[in-house]
């Protein structure tokens, strides 16, 4: 090639518009296509068939049964776990909570945690939201970005009437 | 020019980074009651299959809508295609239940109590993350 002058340098134009039209093309798309995914989680229970319950278990612990009881429009009534009254003001289930831990915690003794089974017997009416609480409040805790477990094995009775 | 082109490949390249492709059965008319427990689950389901609960009280399942006395025929139908694959047992099937937090108990339960009809075994509940404290009521 031959070395050209530094005068004699041609100045070579690039017309960007087209490039521009479909990066923004490009651009519409993704933000069409943008789904905004929350993030659930989930909780499992155990469900015995209707079968399972004429069978004896013998469990050492004993299944506790957790009452909740439901007002007008299916508001909380009151939360009972066996013979203990948590009521049904706004930190009903902290209360249960701290009790479930008191319980079932390390202090309890080792494989408590693993052996509890708890009932879970809701009016009819009652919200979603506040079974929902009650699993809260007796699965775990988050201690320092840490999930601690308390009772694993969670079941409902049967339905009550309407 | 040049700086409205850098912030155009800016955004591009943020929405390519986020791009989701997984088809998430989750309908937004459903409010999930929130928790602060509620992480996503570590290992991925082997089966899981996803009923939804609306506010209405209607379910959500094999994208239809139904009412839940008439929940058993899509279950069954579910149960015996599950089957008739072979390698995956009813055993295996996870039912996920999303319900809107206004839904009655009781409804739920005869959602659950369908569903063992239906020969499923094991129910996981959804709920929301939630960062306060959803131990305390508002």
């Amino acid at each position: 090639m031959k070395i050209r002058n530094a005068q004699e340098r041609e100045k070579i134009e690039l017309n960007m518009t087209s490039m521009i039209d479909i990066v923004f093309q490009l651009l519409i798309f993704f933000i069409m296509t943008f789904k905004i995914v929350l993030p659930e989680g989930d909780f499992n229970i155990r469900m015995p068939l209707a079968s399972e319950q004429t069978s004896a278990e013998p469990s050492e612990t004993p299944t506790l049964r957790l009452r909740i009881r439901a007002g007008d429009n299916g508001l909380l009534a009151g939360v009972t776990l066996g013979e203990r009254s948590f009521g049904n003001g706004a930190d009903a289930f902290q209360q249960l909570h701290l009790h479930i831990r008191g319980l079932v915690d390390d202090e309890g003794g080792p494989g408590t945690a693993s052996e509890q089974e708890v009932e879970i017997d809701a009016d009819y009416d009652l919200r979603y939201d506040y079974i929902m609480r009650a699993i809260t409040a007796l699965s775990g805790y988050l201690e320092n970005g840490q999930r601690h477990q308390l009772i694993e094995k969670i079941r409902f009775a049967k339905p009550r009437e309407e | 020019m040049t700086p409205m082109i850098d912030m155009t490949f800016q955004l591009i390249a943020f929405f390519m980074v986020l791009i989701n492709f997984s088809e998430v059965e989750q309908d937004q008319r459903i409010t999930l009651p929130a928790s602060q427990l509620a992480k996503p689950p570590d290992v991925a389901y082997e089966e899981p299959l996803t009923v939804q609960i609306t506010k209405e009280e209607t379910v959500l399942f094999a994208s239809d809508e139904w009412e839940i006395d008439a929940l058993s025929t899509p279950l069954m139908r579910e149960a015996q295609i599950i089957k008739a694959y072979g390698d995956k047992s009813l055993k295996d099937v996870t039912v996920i239940i999303r319900a809107d937090a206004s839904v009655k108990t009781g409804k739920v339960q005869k959602v659950i109590q369908l569903c063992q009809e239906a020969e499923f075994e094991t129910f996981a509940l959804r709920g929301k993350q939630s960062d306060e404290d959803t131990l305390i009521l508002q």
